[in-house]
């Protein structure tokens, strides 16, 4: 018996062929099925995610499973596939390197660690799973959760987006109560705030010069349009501001804000700066309860905890071989494990 | 000087104390902090030490035991340990332990250190005013554990100003989250603080001019304190500086509380 995996991920594809790969959950069934009547194949799991599209089988015949696999993918799309392929043990260290977010686009992310949780339990509920691949698993499970808390692979965030959520949380604690004031109704507020809505936030205003373009993401984000007129009288309202006009100079100072910090009863406000030239004066991170960041302080945080988790790369690795070796011995160990016919 | 086997469960409390600092010490200097299970526990058991020797000591005097400076600080820290230990799992605070132990040890240390010269023992004992004395321990105790959640307040607080957050950022729980900890504890202190101050007065027992003073000064404190601060005249900053200020003026006011009052403290 040998475990083995083929797939293709963002570094093998461009999104381009990946999204012609991904595999939908209602087909997800019917494909392992036909995969299992293929000779040799006894067990599998199918992971389809937007970065990457893999197949962990136990199989006597890898190479006759793996032919299998790219013939029912070829049928789908009619051209080559940049598939890889590894055996035991790399199937075993990619698998554990993929939970662990070492193999992620973004590196260290955990989102990943939760879709190969539901890939597993998908095969397990319909029976497409053996005792290897099960062991496999509960040990990919492990192995996740050990770097996760031994090392720093998942420190902070990543993205303005997840660093403008982190500090939201950092200073409020839960989100779905908070109230967010975005102005300037471009892409990258637009970006941040759904970051914040995906985080519980749900009271959104959105204000701009040109009114139609408040309200158009309004409408998109389920929020509030508001006349550029008003946004400072909202000011002692909201929790958190998003800011990217394209004015060329501050539109907040210290000035302008000081009032309404009185009528705020020592509520903490969080302010987001995403423009260039910046909306807001600096000095106002000075004021007390007030919290200021610009887009060179929020990209600067994501960058040092990239940095963090790149640093963490060795020790995870190190971590990884361990405990590779010990499920090549829990696989040698087994009698009732036939070696492969054909790896 | 505190007699074996007493000392033997405050050295053995002590050690434990020690531990969770050490181990707070390496996690963040290797930023691999760890904080929660271990911290918990060990105070849980330095907790334990000091209950036993607390126990023992107020069998043999038939009285509560904080009739020298030692036992009083013993007692405060077992007080601060005691809230720590429900406080840091209610509101899953597990970084509090880090930041607790070091005050709890400093305490402990220093009564290991001082000579325990005991007071004279009332006959017979009033227990009202064994309620009044254990009850303001524990009240700073509450306390204490306030302006630690102050201090765990202002730190975040810092981070977040600075634009330019450090390990310590990501292992601290959010702002308001120990605000709420902290004006809780205040209350909660300020309520025994003032149940226990009704049991010093209700036997009209006669007390200096000079402790009635500075009771009332740190009473009154914590009064104006919470006061201002939920008439929004203050704010989450200023209630974590005065928490900690208060609380700190207090401490260093004991042995001079004791001096005056001549029997506890």
């Amino acid at each position: 018996m040998n475990i083995f995996c083929a797939g293709l991920n963002h570094r093998t594809a461009s999104l381009q062929i990946r999204e012609n790969f991904a595999v939908k959950q209602e087909e997800m069934a019917e494909l392992l099925e036909r995969l299992r009547a293929r000779d040799g194949l006894s067990g599998a799991v199918m992971l389809s995610t937007c970065n990457r599209v893999e197949l962990y089988a136990s199989s006597l015949c890898p190479l006759q499973t793996f032919d299998g696999f790219q013939t029912i993918l070829k049928e789908r799309v009619r051209s080559d596939i940049p598939l890889y392929y590894h055996t035991t043990p790399e199937a075993v260290r990619h698998l554990f390197r993929v939970a662990s977010g070492l193999d992620s686009m973004v590196l260290g992310e955990t989102e990943i660690f939760g879709q190969v949780k539901k890939a597993y339990s998908f095969s397990v509920e319909r029976g497409v799973t053996t005792r290897p691949l099960h062991r496999l698993f509960q040990h990919t499970f492990r192995v996740a959760k050990q770097l996760r808390t031994e090392t720093q692979i998942t420190r902070g965030a990543s993205s303005i987006g997840s660093v403008a959520v982190q500090l939201a949380e950092k200073i409020f604690g839960q989100l779905d109560d908070c109230r967010v004031m975005i102005l300037g109704a471009g892409e990258v507020s637009e970006r941040t705030t759904r970051s914040l809505q995906s985080r519980g936030v749900r009271s959104l205003i959105v204000s701009n010069r040109h009114y139609d373009k408040a309200v158009t993401l309004a409408a998109q984000i389920g929020g509030m349009a508001l006349h550029f007129d008003h946004w400072e009288k909202n000011i002692r309202d909201v929790d958190i501001i998003i800011s990217a006009t394209g004015a060329p100079h501050a539109i907040l100072t210290v000035e302008k804000l000081q009032p309404h910090l009185r009528h705020r009863r020592g509520c903490p406000l969080f302010i987001i700066d995403l423009a260039v030239p910046r909306d807001v004066e600096p000095s106002i991170n000075k004021m007390q309860g007030v919290f200021l960041y610009d887009i060179d302080s929020l990209q600067k945080i994501a960058s040092e905890s990239i940095d963090i988790r790149r640093q963490e790369i060795v020790h995870c690795e190190s971590l990884i071989a361990q405990h590779v070796k010990e499920f090549l011995l829990w696989m040698r160990k087994n009698p009732f494990m036939p070696f492969s016919c054909c790896s | 000087m505190l007699y074996l086997p007493f000392q033997l469960s405050l050295v053995l409390s002590t050690l434990f104390y020690f531990s969770s600092c050490l181990s707070s010490l390496l996690g963040f200097r290797s930023r691999g902090l760890r904080p929660g299970r271990f911290d918990w526990m060990v105070i849980a058991l330095g907790v334990l030490a000091q209950s036993w020797f607390l126990m023992t000591q107020g069998a043999i005097e038939h009285a509560c035991p904080i009739r020298t400076l030692p036992e009083v600080m013993i007692f405060l820290s077992w007080a601060i340990g005691l809230f720590y230990l429900v406080v840091g799992t209610t509101y899953r605070i597990s970084l509090m332990g880090a930041f607790s132990a070091p005050l709890i040890l400093a305490l402990q240390s220093i009564a290991l250190l001082l000579p325990g010269a005991k007071m004279p023992l009332e006959s017979p004992i009033n227990p009202w005013i064994e309620l009044h004395a254990a009850l303001s321990l524990i009240a700073f105790g509450a306390f204490g554990l306030a302006s630690i959640s102050a201090i765990m307040f202002l730190v975040q607080e810092k981070q977040l100003k600075s634009q330019h957050p450090t390990t310590i950022f990501h292992y601290l729980p959010p702002m308001c989250l120990l605000e709420a900890v902290t004006l809780r504890l205040l209350w909660l202190g300020w309520v025994l603080l003032s149940i226990s101050f009704a049991a010093g007065w209700l036997p009209f027992h006669s007390i200096s001019g000079m402790k009635f003073g500075i009771s009332l000064l740190v009473w009154g404190s914590y009064v104006l304190t919470l006061f201002l601060y939920h008439k929004h005249r203050v704010g989450a900053h200023h209630l974590a500086f005065m928490a900690i200020l208060i609380f700190f003026f207090a401490l260093m006011i004991f042995p001079v509380m004791r001096y005056i009052s001549g029997l506890y403290f």
